[in-house]
This record gives structure tokens, sequence and C-alpha cells, in this order.
């Protein structure tokens, strides 16, 4: 398990935790982020301060604080 | 005729409106909600013997209002009066929509689920099982695609079919543990007479589990309360140990995932996966490095078009204006109505629908970002640039609509959901010159700047509005607003090819609204200001003069003492006068008399500053050299206060309009003040420091 920022482009896995409180975490589950959906990292900006995952066709944009209260148990990608 | 009153809802990009403009027959009428400023867009269709109105909610992710705009659609699914609901999802990401449509099931009303975007699915060799999703919601489907025209006019007779039919059986259910609490809460609430009716009781139940606090506060001026509270609170912590979960919202989530997700299971054939134009323009146009130059380039890109491009038509409809002036001149009588049209109207209105190709090009642009998903890139280009000045990425928004209209932006500007940031974004949008402001800098670029330069320089206006923007938006976080920004969550839709139709209704539109607005309260400004510059009548300047100019007999002087009349004439007028009293706040900028007064009648619009300078230099003959008001103005204002004129314009208060809509958006009565007052004075200061500075360097 480790959280979406500790992930390098092209990561994927399925997501088991988000930590982050509500409403955040409501408005992540209705774009489509939610315990057991698969996720893949796709991007991330120079400093890492923004990044964009995908998630069932959804694309989305979080910034860092975010990104790190998401946790995925990752297959198919290096560490 | 009966009515038939349908909410039309749904998540954003889901192409609710490109529905709404599909449906053959329609009459579509755009208004605002009632008591807020967010767009209110209802389509009137008649067929056999119902007149149907449809209304477009705005986007709304879930139940769950995150924004103010997702507050407006709640409330009217909630609290207002409408017998369908029409949910229109995509079908390219089903599940996720399908978890709002079952929250808008949870209501118990009738209602219509549409599939969109079915030919993006189908192009990719997936399908979607129409009966079989019918056969698991319980609900009439509609498979469409807006752009091919198909199944969009299914719709309406579906809507009177519904109407007609009784409502079908609820067939979403959830965990037994779950429905067992649901009904407890149901048994509390029947005892109020409010809550009589079982489906409106199963709606507020499952709005309770789902921590609903507009729901809670419903319920806590009942008699019931007291008993419902303390059940409630068993039940809480009942589920959360029976789930392991933190909160019953997020058992709820969990529900209506897993139920998503065997819908989709039973109903979707999803197509095999494949790289799309989307992840392959990604990889390049947010590219950790090449994205922000790309930015960039596409910036200076569209103000070196809408100058460019915007110039051709111009001299065109300059002469056109001349023309009909002189031919005004020709058929009327000598006097004060053939005064005030060929002097005052018709080079005034002339004089802005210049502009017009510029303002549609930039909008195009705006619009052509928006449309193509290009902007949700920006905004998560520039988030971390944003959030060292104390903004977020999605303020990006807001803030290049700003470069359009402040108005609509202004209300963009709703997509942030916290107070703070939403204030400040809308305290500094004034700072993005909006598309009225264009005129009066290309104006003065044309008049004091050469040619090939034009571009550029407007680019370099553009861009230092913005990051005065930016500055004033760091130091209004660091003095007045401290605690950090709003959390940073942006879905990006995928890239679309724009709508061709779309795009020239809107511009069509907004080339309607220009032209009456030209020809209204710009004309009716302009007649204003007409009317201010040639009275009171001055018979002693006037005869004092003729006797001069009888006097002498070289063609030259004449001309030189009839121009000294006219000016004399004018400053003795009503605006003159006007002039005078207000000339010394602006006279340290170095602005004569006539520019201060176009910079106050620019507080009722930007282009009003154009017909202005027009009017004031233009009234009486000129010599022959000087036809046009850009060599006027040459010859009257110096290059440093021509810049502090641009630096003006730039920076203080945007047009009346733009003005209520703040006044409408934010109620508190100490921003509104500050509003009104701290652009005009920083502008003045700025132009204050620029106009020296260019002093000291010799200009």
């Amino acid at each position: 398990m480790k959280s979406i920022t500790e992930c390098s482009i092209g990561c994927e896995g399925i997501i088991v935790r988000i930590k982050a409180k509500e409403p955040v975490k409501g408005r992540l589950f209705s774009l489509g982020l939610s315990k057991g959906s698969e996720l893949k990292v796709l991007d991330h900006t120079l400093a890492k301060q923004t990044w964009e995952v995908e998630s069932d066709g959804t694309k989305i944009a979080l910034r860092e604080e975010e990104a790190a209260s998401i946790f995925i148990e990752p297959k198919g990608c290096e560490a | 005729m009966k009515k038939i009153k349908v909410a039309l809802a749904g998540q954003p990009n889901v192409g609710k409106s490109s529905i709404i403009n599909s449906i053959t027959g329609a009459r579509l009428h755009v208004g605002n909600f009632s008591g807020v400023t967010v767009e209110k867009k209802e389509v009137f269709i008649q067929r056999d013997g119902y007149e149907i109105e449809i209304i477009d909610l705005p986007g709304i992710y879930s139940l769950n209002a995150y924004t103010p705009e997702e507050y407006v659609a709640k409330h009217f699914l909630f609290e207002e009066d409408y017998d369908l609901i029409v949910n229109v999802v995509d079908a390219n990401t089903l599940s996720r929509n399908l978890i709002f449509t079952m929250q808008l099931m949870d209501m118990q009303k009738k209602m219509i689920l549409i599939v969109n975007m079915i030919d993006e699915v189908e192009k990719q060799g997936g399908s979607v099982d129409k009966e079989q999703l019918e056969e698991l919601l319980g609900i009439p489907v509609i498979l469409t695609s807006a752009k091919e025209h198909r199944g969009v006019d299914e719709i309406i007779d579906q809507i009177i079919r519904s109407h007609e039919q009784p409502k079908p059986k609820n067939k979403i259910f959830y965990d037994e543990r779950i429905e067992a609490q649901i009904e407890k809460i149901v048994k509390v609430l029947h005892k109020s007479p409010h809550f009589k009716d079982p489906d409106y009781a199963r709606f507020i139940a499952i709005r309770l589990l789902d921590r609903d606090e507009e729901i809670y506060k419903v319920i806590h001026d009942l008699p019931i309360f007291i008993e419902l509270h303390e059940l409630l609170g068993k039940i809480y912590k009942h589920l959360e140990r029976e789930f392991d979960e933190e909160s019953t919202s997020d058992i709820m989530s969990d529900e209506r995932y897993a139920l998503a997700k065997a819908l989709v299971m039973g109903a979707l054939k999803s197509p095999p996966k494949r790289i799309s134009l989307t992840d392959r323009l990604d990889k390049l146009l947010i590219h950790p490095i090449f994205g922000l130059p790309i930015f960039l380039f596409f910036m200076w890109l569209l103000f070196q078009l809408t100058f460019e491009i915007g110039s051709i038509p111009m001299e065109w409809i300059d002469a056109g204006f001349i023309q009909m002036s002189n031919l005004v001149k020709a058929v009327l009588p000598e006097g004060a109505i053939q005064s005030v049209l060929a002097d005052g109207v018709i080079p005034a209105v002339g004089s802005i629908i210049m502009f017009l190709p510029n303002i549609l090009i930039l909008f195009m642009g705006i619009n052509l970002l928006e449309q193509t998903g290009y902007m949700a890139r920006t905004a998560f280009l520039l988030d971390g640039f944003m959030k060292k000045f104390g903004l977020q990425g999605k303020a990006f928004i807001p803030l290049v609509s700003g470069f359009g209209c402040t108005v609509p932006a202004y209300m963009a500007a709703r997509t942030l959901k916290n107070p703070t940031d939403r204030i400040i974004t809308m305290l500094v949008l004034g700072f993005m010159s909006c598309s009225a402001r264009l005129p009066v800098y290309v104006l003065l670029i044309g008049a004091f700047f050469p040619t090939s330069h034009a571009g550029n320089i407007l680019f370099i206006i553009y861009i230092s509005g913005a990051i005065l923007g930016l500055i004033v938006a760091k130091v209004l976080r660091l003095v007045l607003f401290k605690g950090e920004p709003e959390p940073f969550v942006m879905e990006m839709p995928p890239y679309r090819f724009p709508s061709m139709k779309a795009l020239a209704m809107e511009l069509w539109i907004k080339a309607k609204l220009f032209l009456k607005k030209a020809g209204t309260f710009i004309a009716g400004a302009s007649m204003i200001i007409w009317f201010l510059s040639a009275y009171p009548h001055q018979p002693e300047i006037e005869a004092h003069y003729m006797q001069k100019i009888e006097a002498v007999q070289d063609e030259a002087t004449k001309t030189l003492l009839r121009n000294e009349m006219v000016a004399k004439e004018l400053e003795a007028s009503y605006l003159g006068q006007i002039g005078k009293t207000i000339e010394p706040i602006f006279e340290p900028l170095g602005f004569d008399w006539r520019m201060s007064v176009a910079v106050v009648a620019g507080l009722a619009a930007k282009e009003v500053v154009v017909s202005t300078l027009a009017t004031l230099y233009a009234v009486g003959e000129a010599d022959e050299q000087s036809h046009t008001l850009i060599q006027r103005l040459r010859e009257n204002v110096s290059f440093k206060a021509a810049i502090a004129l641009i630096v003006i314009i730039m920076i203080y208060s945007p047009c009346i309009a733009a003005m209520s809509t703040f006044w409408a958006e934010v109620p508190q009565w100490a921003w509104r003040g500050f509003y009104l007052v701290y652009p005009n004075v920083l502008a003045w200061l700025m132009a204050f420091g620029v106009y020296n500075i260019l002093g000291w360097m010799g200009y």
C-alpha cells in the first residue's frame, strides 16, 4: 500500500484507502475514486504539485495534498 | 393545455446542453434561477396537447452539494415542484454517472435515464444493453447521441408516456442491514404529518444516512426530533461498527459504488481498451516541461490573431460609417438634428462597431479553449503556480473567461467552493482585461506604436494585467485572508472536437448583443456626451471669432482660428465644465479634461471611452491632414499620458453590468465597498507611477 504521491507516472493499482476528510472525500467519490476502484497515475507537473490520475475512464486532477491521501495497492509497476 | 415540468439533471460534461439544443421544435429561453445569477436554460415544446417545459439544471456530481452551483441544482431538485426527472449520463463513464443516478432515484420521483454519447462507445466496439438496464433500474432508458441526432426526439415521447403512466416500482435496494435501519427511521418519520408518504419518508431516511446536513436541519425543528436524533445516533454507531467504516455516508457510497459496478457489468459491453486521442494529446499538452510554453504560445497566438485578422475589416467598417455620416449631412437640413446624428451618434457608434471583429475573434478563442477541454488542462498546469499566489488552479477558468467578459467570469467563480478563494478570485478578476477594453487598447496602440508591434503590445498589456492580478491576490491572501486555499480536485474532461454549430450560435448571440448594446446603450450614452459637449451655446465666442475670421485673408489662418473657436466652445460647454472640475484629479497623470471625461464615462461601459474620445476630439472641423481620431490623439496626447491611460483602463472598476453582478454575487457590504474603492485607487497610483517613470526616462 502506498500513496499516489509515492508512485511514478504509469503506475497502476487498486484503491485501498482514502484518508481525505469530508467534503473532499465525497467529491473524490462522486468523481469515481472509491475503495476498490482501479486507478492509474497519468501525469504530474514538474514540481509534483499537481497530479493527474485516471479511474474508469475519468481523468482527475488533484493537488499534492489530496493525492497523498489516496492509497493504492500497486500492481504492475516498479517502486 | 396540460403542462409537464421536467428537471434535466446530470453530471458536468455529459452533454446536457447539446441534448437540449438538438430537440426538434423546441423554444429556448435563457434566464436566471430566482434569487441567484446562475444561468437557467429552459426549453418549451408543444406535443400531443401538452406543453412540456424542460429546465436544464447546472451540472452536479452528486447530491452532496459541493459548489454554489451544485447547491442551486440540489435546491431545485429538493424543493421545487416538477413532474419528472430526466437524468443524462455519459456512456463513456457509465459507472460513475450511475452513482449519481441512484442518488436521484432515492428521491422516488418519476425518472427517465438518457445514456448520451452512445456513438463514442459504439465506435470503439462497445455497446449498452438498453433492455437490461431498464430491467435492472426499473426506469425507462433511452440511448442517444446528440451529435448524430440519435434518440433525441424519443425523449419527448417518453416524457409524455411516463407522465401518463403510474410511477414504476422502486428497484433500488441497499444491503439488508441498511434496509432494516431505513425501515426503523421511516417508522419514526411516519409519526410526523410531514412524512406520511412512504416514498418521501424513505428518501429522507436515506439522506439522513448520507449525513445530508440540510435534511438534518429540516427535521431539527420537528416534534419527533428528539426521538429521531436518539435513534439516528444508535443507527450510525451500529452500522459503522457493522461495516467497519468511519461514517454511514461512506457506507452508502460504497453501496452505491457496488450497485453501479453490478449494473455496468450487466448492461455495458466495454470497448477494448486502447490509447485514446485524449491520452496522446495529453502526453504533449500537459507535458511537465513543454506544457507551459505550449500554453503561452496559444495565448500569444490568440492575441496576435485578434489584432491581425480583426484589423482587416476595420477599415471597411470605418469607411462605411464615414459614408453614412456624410449621407446624413447631405440629406438632412443643417441644425441640431443633423449635428447630433452626423457628429454625435454615427461616429460614436461606428467607432465601437469597428471593434466587433476583434471581440468576436477573442471570444471565439476563449470559447474554443473551453469547448475542446483544453481549459481544464491549463488549470492543471497552472495550479502549482497559482497556489504560490494564494489562488488555486480552478480559479484559472474564471480568470481566463475574464478576458472575454467580466460578467460571466464572476459567475464562473461559483465553481470555487471555498468563499475565501472565491472572493479573492473575484476581486482580482477585473484586472483580466475584458473584450470591451480591447477597443481602447487597439485605438491607443494604433495611435502610439508602430503597427508591426501592435500584437505584441496587446499581449504585454493582457499579460501585465494578469500578473498584477496575481500579485494583488497574493497581497490579499497575506493581509486579509489567512489560511489555506481550498483543495483542488477537478475532472479533466476528454478532448472533444468543438461543435461548430454551438460555436456559431454563441458568436451570433454575442454579435447580436454587442450590436444591440452599440445601438441602444452606447448610442444613448454618446448622445448625452454630444449634448453635453454642444450646449450651452456660446454666441459671444462665436461672434468674437467670426469677426476675426472675416478679418484675415489667409486660408491657413482661417482654419487655425476656426479650430480655436471650436476648442473654446467645447471648453465652455457643460462637458467642458464637468471635465474642468475633475481635471485636477487626473492632472498628475498628464490627462487633459477630455481624457478625464472619457475615463469617467468608461465606468458605464468601457466602449464608451472610445466613443467619448471620438466625440471630444472630433467635434468641429479639424485641419486637412487629421481626419481620423488616431491622428488627433497623436497631436493632443503625449506618449506617457497615453500609457497612463492604458494603465487606468487596465485596472480601474469594470463596467456597471460587471459591478452589479459582483454586488449580486457578494452579499457582504464590506467587500462591496472595498470592491468599489480599491481598483480605482490602485489604478490611479499605478498610472501615476508609470507616467513619472516614463517622464524620467525622457519620453
